[in-house]
Order: C-alpha cells, then sequence, then structure tokens
C-alpha cells in the first residue's frame, strides 16, 4: 500500500531528496512561444471561421451589390470616389470583428481555458499581448484583403457613372486607413473581452459602443442639446469610419487620419487596463 | 519541493483558507484530503500562482510560482477536466500549450499515447466523457515532463481501469523522483496511493504525517465479545472482570462489548476463568475511511438531511408500518467510532473560528472540549464529545429515536458502533 517514510518533514531546500531531470532540454520561453501557441488556439476554434467568414461574406457581398446596383443605375457620383461604396459592408462587418476579438479573451473565461493558459505560462501580460498582436494581425490582414478586392471591384465597374479616379492617399485610407481602424476596434473589444471576462457581456458593450451615439443623437431634438448631438455624430464609430472615405455626415469635427488617431488613444487605455487587472485579479 | 507559509485566502467574509503551512517533498506521492469546500482546490489555485494569497506564500522548489523561469517544465497540474476550449480538437489544445512552453510538438503525440487518447486527438473535446476530459488533462500535465505534478481530483469520472491507470502512474512519478502532489476526497483511493498525507478541514491543517502514523495513530483495532443475551448478568460479570484485567470494555448498543487493551487470548482466558460463556469474540480494526471521517466529520460544510417530504406523503393505512430508512441517511445521530485508545487525541478538530489562535501540533486549536452537539443517547457521548467533537449546528437525535432503533444488522456492519451505520467506503458526496 505504502512504503514506510523517514518520519523527517522537516527539510531545509537543498536537502537530500531525489530530483527528477527530465531529458526534453528547457528553454527560456518569450513572446514568441506565446504567439505560436495563440496563433494555433485562433485558428483551431470555429469561431474564429465563422465570424472571419461572416465578415468577408458581407463586406464583399455588400460591396459587390452595390456596386453593381450603382454601375446599372444612371445615378452619377459627381466625381467623388467609388472607393466610399465599400463602407457599408466594412460597418455591418465589424460587428463580426468585434465580436471575434471579444471571443479572443472572454472565451476563455467562459471555458476556463484560462487556468490552463496561465498555469502553463504565468506570465499573464506575455498571454494578452501575444493574444492581442495575433489577432490584430489576423483582423488587419482580413480586412485590407476585403477592402482592397471591393476598392478594385468598384473602381472598375464604377468608371462610367462620374466616379473620380481615386488619388494614391485615398487608396491608402480607403484600404491600409480604414483596415486598421477596424482593426484596432477588434483590439478594443479585445482588451474589453479581458475585463468583463464574459463573452455576451462585452459584445453587447462593444455594439453598443459601436451603434449607441449615433442612435442617440438621431432621438435628440431639444435645441439646448445640440452641441451634444453634434459631439455625438461627429464621433460616433460609423462617422469615423466614413472619415476615411472623405465623406464625413458633418463638416466640422475629426478629420484626414484622426479617427486612426483617436481609435488608438482608446484602445491604449483599454489594454493599460486590461494588463492591470490581469495583473491584480485572481484567475 | 511545494512549502507552504501560513497561507491564508478570504473571499469577502469567507476564509476560504486558514494560516495552511506544510511541505510536499519529492519522491513521494502526497495526498490533501478534505470534505467538499475545505479549500483544498482555493489551495492549489494559490500553489500555480492563480489565486493571489491574502496572507503567507507559497513556494515551487524556493520561489513563487509566477516568477519560475519556464513554469509548464517545471510544475504540471490537472486543475479540473473542464479547464480547456471545448470548441478545439484535443491535439490542438495540447499543442498551443506545448508551444507556449517551448516543447517540441512530437511530445504532444507522446503524452496523448500515454493516456490513451490518441484515437481522438482530433475529435473537438466539447463531446468528451469526464473521464476522456479528466485524461486530456492528465496529459496537459504531463506535457512538460515536469519535477512537480499536482492533481486536483484526478480519478473523478475515470472508470476501474481509468482509477488503476492513475493510482500507479503516481505512484511511478513520485518512484522517479518527482513531487507528486494528489487531491482527493477519498480517504480509500488515498489509502492505495499516497505514501504522505495532508488533511485539512475547513481550510486550516488537521494531519500531516505519513499513511503509515495516520494509521498506527488512528487504527482502532478493538475486539468485540459478546455474552448469552439470556444471561445479562454474565455480561456485568465480565465487564468487571476485563477491567480489571486492564482493558477497556464500551458496551455498544445491541449488547456486545468493545475491548480494547487487551489481546483476543487473554480476553479469552479471563472469560474462561470468570466462567463467562462467550457468544462471539471477533477482532476488527477500524479502516483508513473511519479515521479519516472521525477526524473531519466536525469539519463537514454540506451534509445531507434525510428527506422528509414533510405533508407530501399520503397517510400511511392503519396497521402499516413507515419504510424502514436506509442506514446512514442523514439520520442526525450518526457518528463515526472514536478511536480506541482513551487520551490518545492525535488530532484536534477545527473550531471554524479563524479568529483562534493555532495551538495544536499541527495548527488546529487544541482541546476542543465539550460541544453542544454531543449525542445524549450515544453510550460513548462522553468520550465522542473529547475525541471529535460534533459541528455545533448538527441537531440533537431526538431522545425517542435512539440510534439502536435504527436497522443496522449488528454483526454485518463494518463500523464497530451499531448506531445507524453509514458504509465507510462511500465517498462522503454519497451520504
Amino acid at each position: 500500500m505504502s512504503t514506510p517514510q523517514p518520519p523527517t518533514q522537516q527539510a531545509a531546500p537543498g536537502s537530500p531528496y531525489p530530483t527528477y531531470t527530465s531529458p526534453i532540454p528547457v528553454v527560456r520561453t518569450t513572446l514568441l512561444h506565446a504567439l505560436a501557441s495563440e496563433w494555433t488556439k485562433i485558428k483551431s476554434v470555429r469561431s474564429t471561421m465563422w465570424t472571419l467568414g461572416v465578415f468577408v461574406l458581407l463586406v464583399l457581398g455588400i460591396g459587390l451589390l452595390t456596386g453593381a446596383v450603382v454601375a446599372s443605375s444612371d445615378s452619377d457620383l459627381a466625381g467623388e470616389s467609388a472607393l466610399s461604396l465599400g463602407f457599408f459592408g466594412l460597418l455591418l462587418g465589424s460587428i463580426c470583428v468585434i465580436t471575434l476579438g471579444v471571443l479572443t479573451t472572454a472565451s476563455e473565461y467562459g471555458t476556463g481555458m484560462i487556468r490552463t493558459t496561465m498555469t502553463a505560462c504565468p506570465s499573464r501580460g506575455r498571454v494578452l499581448a501575444a493574444k492581442g498582436i495575433v489577432f490584430f494581425l489576423v483582423a488587419f490582414v482580413v480586412t485590407l484583403v476585403s477592402a482592397t478586392l471591393v476598392g478594385l471591384f468598384h473602381v472598375s465597374t464604377l468608371e462610367g457613372n462620374g466616379a473620380g479616379d481615386p488619388t494614391g492617399e485615398e487608396w491608402l485610407k480607403g484600404t491600409v486607413g480604414v483596415s486598421l481602424y477596424i482593426a484596432l476596434l477588434g483590439l478594443l473589444s479585445l482588451a474589453a473581452g479581458s475585463v468583463i471576462r464574459h463573452s455576451a457581456g462585452a459584445i453587447t458593450l462593444m455594439i453598443g459602443v459601436l451603434l449607441a451615439p449615433l442612435v442617440i443623437a438621431l432621438f435628440m431634438f431639444s435645441e439646448s442639446l445640440k452641441d451634444v448631438q453634434q459631439a455625438l455624430f461627429e464621433y460616433s464609430i460609423p462617422n469615423q469610419m466614413s472619415i476615411f472615405y472623405a465623406n464625413s455626415l458633418s463638416d466640422s469635427g475629426p478629420s484626414g487620419w484622426d479617427p486612426l488617431w483617436i481609435v488608438l488613444g482608446v484602445t491604449a487605455v483599454a489594454f493599460a487596463a486590461a494588463f492591470a487587472l490581469l495583473e491584480k485579479r485572481d484567475v | 519541493m511545494i512549502e507552504a507559509v501560513g497561507l491564508t485566502k478570504r473571499y469577502g467574509d469567507k476564509t476560504a483558507v486558514y494560516n495552511l503551512s506544510f511541505q510536499v517533498r519529492p519522491g513521494a506521492v502526497t495526498g490533501f484530503l478534505g470534505p467538499n469546500g475545505s479549500g483544498k482546490s482555493t489551495t492549489m489555485r494559490m500553489i500555480l500562482g492563480l489565486d493571489n494569497p491574502t496572507a503567507g506564500h507559497v513556494t515551487i522548489g524556493g520561489h513563487p510560482y509566477r516568477k519560475l523561469p519556464n513554469a509548464a517544465r517545471h510544475v504540471g497540474a490537472l486543475l479540473d477536466a473542464k479547464a480547456v476550449h471545448g470548441g478545439r480538437a484535443a491535439r490542438n489544445h495540447l499543442l498551443s500549450l506545448a508551444q507556449l512552453s517551448g516543447i517540441p510538438a512530437r511530445r504532444v503525440d507522446e503524452v496523448l499515447g500515454v493516456v490513451g487518447l490518441q484515437d481522438v486527438a482530433r475529435r473537438r473535446s466539447k463531446g468528451f466523457s469526464l473521464g476522456m476530459g479528466q485524461r486530456l488533462g492528465i496529459a496537459a500535465a504531463l506535457l512538460g515532463d515536469p519535477q512537480v505534478l499536482l492533481f486536483d481530483e484526478p480519478v473523478n469520472g475515470l472508470d476501474p481501469e481509468g482509477i488503476h491507470w492513475v493510482r500507479n502512474l503516481m505512484k511511478a512519478l513520485a518512484a522517479e523522483g518527482r513531487t507528486v502532489f494528489v487531491s482527493s476526497h477519498l480517504m480509500s483511493e488515498m489509502a492505495l496511493t499516497a505514501d504522505h498525507l495532508i488533511v485539512i478541514g475547513r481550510g486550516q491543517l488537521m494531519a500531516d504525517m505519513s499513511v503509515t502514523e495516520f494509521i498506527s495513530a488512528n487504527s482502532a483495532d478493538f475486539a468485540r465479545v459478546r455474552t448469552p443475551d439470556t444471561e445479562p448478568q454474565l455480561r456485568e460479570k465480565l465487564t468487571s472482570a476485563l477491567t480489571e484485567a486492564g482493558g477497556h470494555v464500551l458496551p455498544e448498543q445491541d449488547g456486545a462489548l468493545r475491548v480494547t487493551g487487551l489481546p483476543l487470548p487473554r480476553i479469552s482466558d479471563v472469560a474462561h476463568a470468570s466462567d463467562v460463556r462467550l457468544w462471539e469474540l471477533s477482532p476488527h480494526q477500524a479502516s483508513l475511511e473511519e479515521a479519516y471521517m472521525r477526524m473531519t466529520q466536525g469539519a463537514v460544510d454540506y451534509r445531507s438531511t434525510a428527506d422528509q417530504k414533510a405533508g407530501l406523503q399520503q397517510p400511511l393505512p392503519p396497521g402499516a408500518q413507515p419504510p424502514m430508512p436506509v442506514p446512514g441517511q442523514g439520520q442526525p445521530g450518526w457518528y463515526a467510532p472514536p478511536p480506541p485508545q482513551q487520551g490518545g487525541q492525535p488530532f484536534a478538530a477545527p473550531q471554524g473560528a479563524p479568529g483562534q489562535a493555532p495551538a495544536g501540533p499541527y495548527g488546529a486549536p487544541q482541546a476542543p472540549g465539550a460541544v453542544p452537539g454531543g449525542q445524549p443517547a450515544n453510550p460513548y457521548a462522553a468520550q465522542q464529545a473529547q475525541q471529535a467533537p460534533q459541528a455545533p449546528q448538527m441537531p440533537q437525535p431526538p431522545a425517542s429515536a435512539p440510534p439502536a432503533a435504527a436497522p443496522a444488522p449488528p454483526s454485518a456492519a463494518p463500523a464497530p458502533a451499531s448506531a445507524p451505520v453509514t458504509d465507510p467506503t462511500k465517498p462522503e458526496d454519497a451520504r
């Protein structure tokens, strides 16, 4: 049943106890190991394929549809860039990116996987950083490819409708710029998922952040709230996204690359909070 | 080597673990025992750096867990079988953990073979049974080929073959010189696996000793002696003769006597000399399970009660007998048998008051003294109150229903007491 044990229990470290040494070499782990792990994780769950699949479907589907409708009609774009037609698809698609961002962190809490992860790698900040980097790259690449494809389609089909030929800067903003913006929005959701630790809660919050300002502003009829309504319009995420296509809902407020700096700042603050809470809280 | 010093964890105003100090040394399987909710898992989480202790600290090989350079190569842990993303295939789950610690990918297939999951490696773990989940968790613990292993309830949900395998695995791991720390609420399981025991109740240390020490301190060897029922005066006669010869005699509910301190032949001689016939003279040994239950019964947080179905039952037809209750179903008068050595009191159950200064030899408050929950109908009540204080909230058994009224077959009962008998080999959950 059991082997008799010597009664001594008071053994100082470095005592003559047997030790086991693994034949597998122990390597010093770095962020690269965490990145490889997170890459395996993100590509091995179906929710990634689903959310990104729906995203691509929405961006390409809506993009092609609007392009085809406008091309077959007699409407004249009056020199406006054809790229701006990609906006509607990306606006709806950003909901998918938000969902994936939240799921990347919050689903580990929902399933209990986080305890396994944090036991395997007690450097909690490294895990969150790896998650953020892997997710950001995936979201950015997928958005960039989709936005570029839709942009090329629109530019090639709408030449006859009076659409202006997009300049280099317009191309940059309408593809790389808006992709960075959407990927950062997803990164913000990832941080929210890490702070809230609950998938449904964090997704609801982020969709609220996406749509609520615009909806609230729509119903602000009072004259005294005119300034608030204006600010809500200008800084609502849909309007910030439309600035990348230079067809802002208003003429004042953020312009040029401003939306990117805004979302970058907000995401940085959210990540700082997520890191601090992650180190402090019990898993 | 795991070393905990004054470990305390509070969640709000609930103290889960209080002032726990112990060492887990390499080369042995150390069992970590306690009733449900006694703080075993909390302690394990603090060892693994998942929860920060409110006070005290715990180190592995001299370092706090979160300061270990490559923790997964040093410590492997199975916390619970459900701590995986169900949508991920078993192999990918292990692969992600291997990559996180810089373990070569072929090691993943190796451990999948070790736990016998190679055939379902590419299936999503959502569809796994509890036993398969446990195997996956054990695979994750073994992945880093670590020097220290922690297992929280590893045999939960495993089939007999799996239980046997886990048992041998633990022993083999310890024999290789690793530190193996296994929590369980099954004493019978630990008796077969562990070399050393750490017992906690209500978050406090109750025992820290080797299994052999535990048995010798708690084994309740006694002889059951039965004199002819037809002649009660013989029993009195034998009792006084045995006491004179230096034995301790305790009457049992059904008229038998429990004798300690005298070997069986001596009892026979004494009976012969005093001209008393014997109907029974049998040796008995209390199991480790009984010793464990006796030790922890004051610290059990979740105790079942009888299902009364008050007001829901049809009135019985006149003359009908109410059905006999199944022994052990929440009868408040149940108690584990006391150890026979009077004054031999290796453990004092904690009183559940964390503010109390730990004065006992194992950090538990000393000398609990009489407790209001003692059983007046219990022939061992005086001793009982001393040896294993009942939880104060336990109701007193109604005087009209002494434990003798329960239908325990006196000779078939494995427990020496003839009070309503709980099968001591059952897990406490089953009570």
